[in-house]
């Protein structure tokens, strides 16, 4: 199809033509454009459905402020919606449909809505639907739903690759616009690191959009020049195709560059786009300015747009949005607009311009004192009327309107550390608070400097100005001679008088007539409003209409725009997506795995794994003929009871305190005694927290007079460290300890089980004696395995039996389970998991993280009396608060049922026989429940009030949410050798 | 008894460690490090400094530096710690070593199997450290040494030449993951 609305000159490439489609139709464009230029060059006006009432719209700019030209990109998994129609850079093969339409774009049957709108005006959802309350559910909300709204999402994974990455400078620029080059020459030159981004694919800004020469270039020549010398400059780098989005504490700024959205898809193992996270000693803000419109009657038809978008498509991608133009316009900007489009010959049907003493001009018709006040054209405009200064009518035929109702600032990024912009009444807009922000300055026109000469100068002058703060000495480079016009406006926000609807925020449906209505009901501040009426909400974030909905409360207040001020701005400056949020981390790579050293021989054997954290831990090791993983784990659990079994325990922390006063200070962070252990022990330690409360439990082996090796609990290795090192830096800096955690360094296995001995004998070297008398429970020691593999062993025990637990350094972990299983052939040996492991624990009655919750006390544990009064440790004053001594608190106790197949799940609440089970009459709750094929029936250890003094007591367990009510028996929580012989044997 | 050596198993899992080559970029995991933990005692700073100074040829390194000699690497890792790092083949039992020439003048602790480590070489390996870590990986001299976040996990990033080589030290039980990391982004900037 020919491109019937491209004009002549341009940036764009004409020896590379690209062919895409849009709603399925193919049209052709050029190297250099984007989606919107491209179309319009096409002839196409129409390219979406406003958000609430379906009205048809068109592109209304020609960057990342636009409203209306929202698009779906690209097809199946890759489709993208919401996409902005202006920044999408055409590539061969592009696919861009319509969004929130049906069944066309050019015929919408939701456009239903726009003959309801005075049923859904602002708030219409506050106070509509609201009968009958149980059709909201069901019928409003997805009828709302289904009529409102964006693109839509495929809802299969994301192909595309994303990351992050760091960047740090002296400068960061942001935008590449005449006072953004400026600043990057002073401080290229001047040696500073510096960071140039443009959310553009070409670096000029505004200057790629204009006609005016710098000296005696082109703006696009110069920039080109510029940009050249800076690619040879080491110190300076350019992100194209990159938005700093926001601004965050500390001079840091978020970006995100998109790396391969101009092409079909990535390059192989490129990412789609990059989120770069901005390290900046100082930045300047050169993001330049936003035109805004003039709100009349109907003033929403696809053609009418901002005149500044419709100079740049004409003279940066010579595209037009129709041969006979009309401008509407309150300052002289609107004029070179129609100076532009003329030259490039375009038929400029007459330049309304509302000010009387507008200029004149010989190349078009000025009407001065003029208002556009109407539209007509159903897809598309065909005509204005206009309103001339003697108050007549007049109707003028063209198929583009271009808005030019003044300039606003960029101040966004200024804001996003809470800083307020200032009104400025020369360019009746707001700019950047100066000396507010010292990481942050403004140049240019995003600090309301408009002409090109001045932003060039600014730019260079606010370089010279933060590099100086680096103790960086920079010159202003010799700058070209550039326009200086200044800024002749006359305010003027939207006409009055019409009957019709004056849109304000295209995006989101808002009018005039809906501020005011918000008013009215009492929505006077300015945040109010905007939830109220949903202005400046959504992709645009209101960047063409907030502040004519502004001057509308303003004069509803009769205030000044100033006195009724701003929403916040705050990040992202335009939409980021999530994908680009997420990075790397999505699926299987969502967080880093620890893997334990046994893992790739748990592999080998089929385990079950399970996450604990962040480590991966075998579950059970299920066999030949096992089908349900009980069967796993009670044959685990019976073989370690019968024989021996192996559990790789590596995940429990280790942390090594060594120092002269190593013991002294475990002495404090253990409630029970440590001082006096002897070198070769290991001993149980309970830690609390200073309120009282139970942190942690574990062990601590002495391996010397000086060193001890401390283990946690697997989930509170690094808080258990944590709190270690905070104890020994801020509350007792005089003793002489070192603390460094070895987790990782040490491979552990418990070895449990009968014959867990003549297991280890078999590879512990002969001169180690670890018979029963020379090994003792509870001993520890250095010795070595295996022919002078170093290693220590600890006779601990966790299932309740005979049991050790052996470390080797970590790369022979693997090794070690290997000829542990081997040896343990003539025992019948089984690698037990994590549920085994579970479950010996509860038949021996140990406490786990299910009981050391954070609520437990040591008196709850049936461990009060380990809490020693004889020294000061961390918990010990509170644990003497009279509300965790009473005697009524919770007891950790055993459950058995009564009918011994009933189950007992963990997190069933406990109830007294005969009363009504509910909060009041709780009695407590089973932590930890399992299947004991050593008892044959369910067992659970639980809190229960007095617990320790109704042992022999029947006791309701029920649990509503899983529909169960047995009834238990309360018992010693040791189900399996209360005496603890077996463990000494 | 005493029947057999075990044979060990580098981090990622292999018998023999892992080489990566991608474009200009190598990532090869270095299993032959023994690695060890001093920790100063109090006040025995300079009998600490007197004991090593032989072996390091200078003094212990200031914070975010490490000194490299032919056969030792001293690193900062913390207030009055270091990591001194030989080669595992020489040193097996490194730690003990240790021990004996220093004498209680510190803590020392084994931390050869605490981590995983890899050298990764390349003509200029900053736009893969800008992708890694919150790093300035252009200001890093030969010798810089800090510990920083990758993915999550902590590590110690030690610039052995600038732009060129870079050694990182991450947990060993996430060995892969941080391998991982590291090939994805290779492939990403390469």
């Amino acid at each position: 199809m020919s491109q019937k609305s491209r004009l002549d000159g341009g940036l764009i490439d004409r020896s590379r033509p690209l062919s895409f489609s849009f709603d399925g139709k193919n049209y052709t464009g050029y190297a250099g454009d984007t989606l919107a230029s491209a179309l319009l060059a096409n002839d196409v006006r129409l390219m979406g459905r406003s958000f609430k009432y379906h009205r048809p719209r068109g592109v209304f700019s020609a960057g990342s402020e636009e409203p209306n030209a929202l698009v779906e990109l690209r097809s199946s998994a890759r489709r993208e919606p919401n996409t902005r129609a202006t920044v999408a850079e055409l590539f061969d093969g592009l696919e861009a449909s319509s969004q929130n339409r049906f069944p066309s774009l050019r015929f919408d049957a939701l456009a239903f809505n726009d003959a309801f709108s005075s049923f859904l005006s602002a708030g219409f959802y506050y106070k509509t639907f609201m009968w009958p309350a149980a059709f909201w559910e069901k019928l409003y909300e997805p009828a709302i739903r289904r009529a409102a709204g964006l693109g839509r999402l495929y809802g299969k994974e994301d192909p595309d690759n994303y990351d992050k990455g760091f960047l740090h400078c002296d400068l960061l620029i942001i935008g590449s616009g005449p006072s953004g080059l400026a600043t990057a020459l002073t401080a290229g030159r001047a040696g500073a690191e510096v960071i140039l981004a443009e959310e553009d694919f070409i670096f000029g800004g505004r200057l790629l959009a204009e006609r005016n020469l710098l000296s005696e270039q082109d703006g696009s020549e110069w920039a080109a020049t510029v940009i050249s010398e800076l690619q040879s400059l080491a110190n300076v780098r350019l992100l194209s195709r990159t938005t700093v989005f926001g601004q965050y504490d500390h001079g840091i700024f978020g970006a995100v560059e998109r790396v391969s959205d101009h092409l079909p898809e990535p390059i192989s193992h490129k990412p789609r786009q990059v989120l770069w996270r901005i390290y900046a000693k100082r930045a300047l803000l050169t993001a330049g300015a936003t035109e805004r419109p003039i709100a009349f009657e109907n003033n929403d038809r696809p053609g009418i747009m901002l005149a500044g978008a419709m100079r740049a498509y004409a003279n940066r991608w010579a595209a037009t949005a129709s041969q006979d133009i009309a401008i509407f316009t309150n300052n002289d900007d609107g004029h070179r607009t129609a100076r532009d489009l003329s030259a490039q010959g375009v038929n400029i049907v007459a330049l309304v311009d509302c000010r009387i003493d507008a200029p004149p001009s010989t190349e078009f018709e000025v009407l001065s004192g003029a208002q556009v006040v109407n539209s007509r054209g159903r897809l598309g405009l065909k005509s204005i009327q206009v309103q001339l200064r003697d108050g007549s009518m007049k109707e003028l035929a063209c198929g583009a309107l271009g808005l030019a109702g003044g300039w606003n600032p960029n101040v966004h990024l200024t804001c996003h550390k809470r800083g307020r912009p200032i009104w400025n009444d020369k360019i009746s807009a707001f700019v950047p608070a100066t000396d507010t922000d010292p990481l942050l300055r403004a140049a240019g026109a995003a600090a309301g400097i408009l002409s090109t000469h001045g932003a060039l100068l600014s730019g260079a002058g606010k370089a010279i100005e933060a590099l100086k703060e680096l103790d960086i000495s920079a010159r202003t480079p010799i700058l070209p001679k550039a326009e200086d016009a200044p800024v002749n406006i006359a305010p003027f926000w939207y006409v009055k008088g019409g009957k019709g609807r004056a849109w304000l925020d295209l995006q989101n449906d808002v009018t005039v007539k809906d501020i005011k209505l918000a008013h009215q009901e009492g929505f006077k501040s300015v945040e109010h409003v905007k939830r109220y009426t949903t202005l400046g909400m959504a992709t645009d974030q209101g960047k063409t209409a907030n502040i004519g909905a502004l001057a509308v409360l303003a004069e509803m207040e009769g205030k000044t725009i100033p006195d009724v001020g701003t929403t916040i701005f705050r990040p992202p400056y335009t939409p980021v997506s999530i994908g680009a949020f997420a990075g790397g981390s999505r699926g299987k790579e969502f967080r880093p795995y620890r893997l334990t050293p046994s893992h790739k021989w748990a592999e080998e054997q089929g385990a079950v794994f399970v996450e604990a954290g962040n480590w991966l831990r075998a579950q059970w090791f299920p066999i030949e003929g096992e089908s349900h993983w009980r069967q796993s784990v009670d044959r685990e659990v019976i073989a370690v009871r019968k024989s021996v079994g192996i559990c790789d325990v590596t995940t429990l922390g280790k942390i090594d305190v060594q120092g002269a006063d190593a013991a002294e200070f475990l002495n404090h962070i253990y409630c029970n005694g440590f001082a006096k252990l002897p070198v070769g022990k290991t001993r149980y330690g309970l830690m609390l927290r200073e309120d009282g409360f139970a942190m942690d439990d574990g062990t601590a082996a002495r391996l010397a007079e000086d060193h001890f090796i401390v283990t946690t609990t697997t989930a509170n290795a690094v808080p258990v460290f944590r709190h270690m090192e905070f104890c020994r830096q801020c509350l007792w800096p005089g003793l002489d300890v070192q603390l460094i955690s070895t987790t990782e360094a040490w491979a552990q296995f418990a070895v449990a089980g009968p014959n867990a001995r003549d297991l280890l004998q078999k590879i512990v070297d002969p001169t180690h004696d670890i018979s029963n008398e020379g090994f003792p429970y509870m001993a520890c020691g250095e010795i070595t395995i295996c022919g002078c593999l170093r290693a220590r062993l600890f006779r601990i025990s966790f299932s309740g039996e005979l049991a050790y637990e052996i470390a080797v350094p970590t790369r022979y972990g693997d090794a070690l389970i290997r000829r542990l299983m081997e040896a343990g052939k003539e025992f019948d040996v089984v690698p037990y998991g994590t549920e085994a492991l579970g479950v010996l624990r509860i038949e021996k009655g140990h406490s786990a993280g299910n009981e050391l919750n954070g609520q437990s006390t040591a008196a709850m544990l049936g461990m009060g009396r380990m809490v020693s009064q004889k020294k000061d440790s961390i918990g010990r004053v509170l644990t003497g608060r009279p509300h965790l001594l009473r005697e009524d608190d919770y007891r950790l106790v055993g459950l058995k049922p009564v009918n011994a197949g009933d189950p007992i799940l963990s997190g069933a609440h406990l109830m007294n026989v005969g009363e009504i089970a509910n909060a009041a009459n709780d009695q407590g709750w089973v932590t930890s429940a399992a299947y004991s094929p050593h008892i044959g029936a369910s067992i659970a250890l639980a809190f229960l009030k007095k617990g320790d003094q109704r042992l022999g007591e029947v006791i309701r367990i029920v649990s509503p949410i899983d529909n169960l009510e047995i009834e238990g028996e309360v018992t010693s929580p040791h189900f399996i050798d209360p005496e603890g012989e077996r463990l000494r044997v | 008894m005493s029947d057999q050596i075990l044979t060990p198993l580098a981090a990622l899992g292999d018998h023999s460690p892992r080489i990566e080559k991608i474009g200009s970029l190598t990532i090869e995991e270095n299993p032959d490090l023994a690695i060890t933990s001093i920790a100063v005692r109090h006040r025995r700073d300079k009998d600490l400094q007197t004991f090593l100074m032989p072996a390091l040829g200078g003094e212990l390194p200031s914070p975010g530096r490490s000194v490299f000699t032919s056969d030792v690497s001293t690193i900062w890792t913390g207030v009055g710690q270091w990591f001194l790092i030989a080669s595992y083949a020489a040193h097996p039992d490194f730690a003990r070593e240790i021990k004996s020439l220093i004498k209680d003048t510190a803590s020392v602790t084994e931390q050869t199997d605490g981590w995983v480590v890899f050298d990764i070489i390349g003509n200029n390996l900053i736009p893969l450290m800008e992708r890694l870590c919150n790093l300035n990986g252009k200001a890093m001299m030969a010798g810089d040494t800090t510990r920083c976040l990758i993915e999550h996990l902590g590590c110690l990033i030690i610039c052995r030449e600038s732009f060129r080589k870079f050694t990182i030290l991450g947990p060993r039980s996430s060995a892969a993951s941080l391998y991982h990391s590291l090939v994805k982004v290779a492939h990403n900037v390469a």
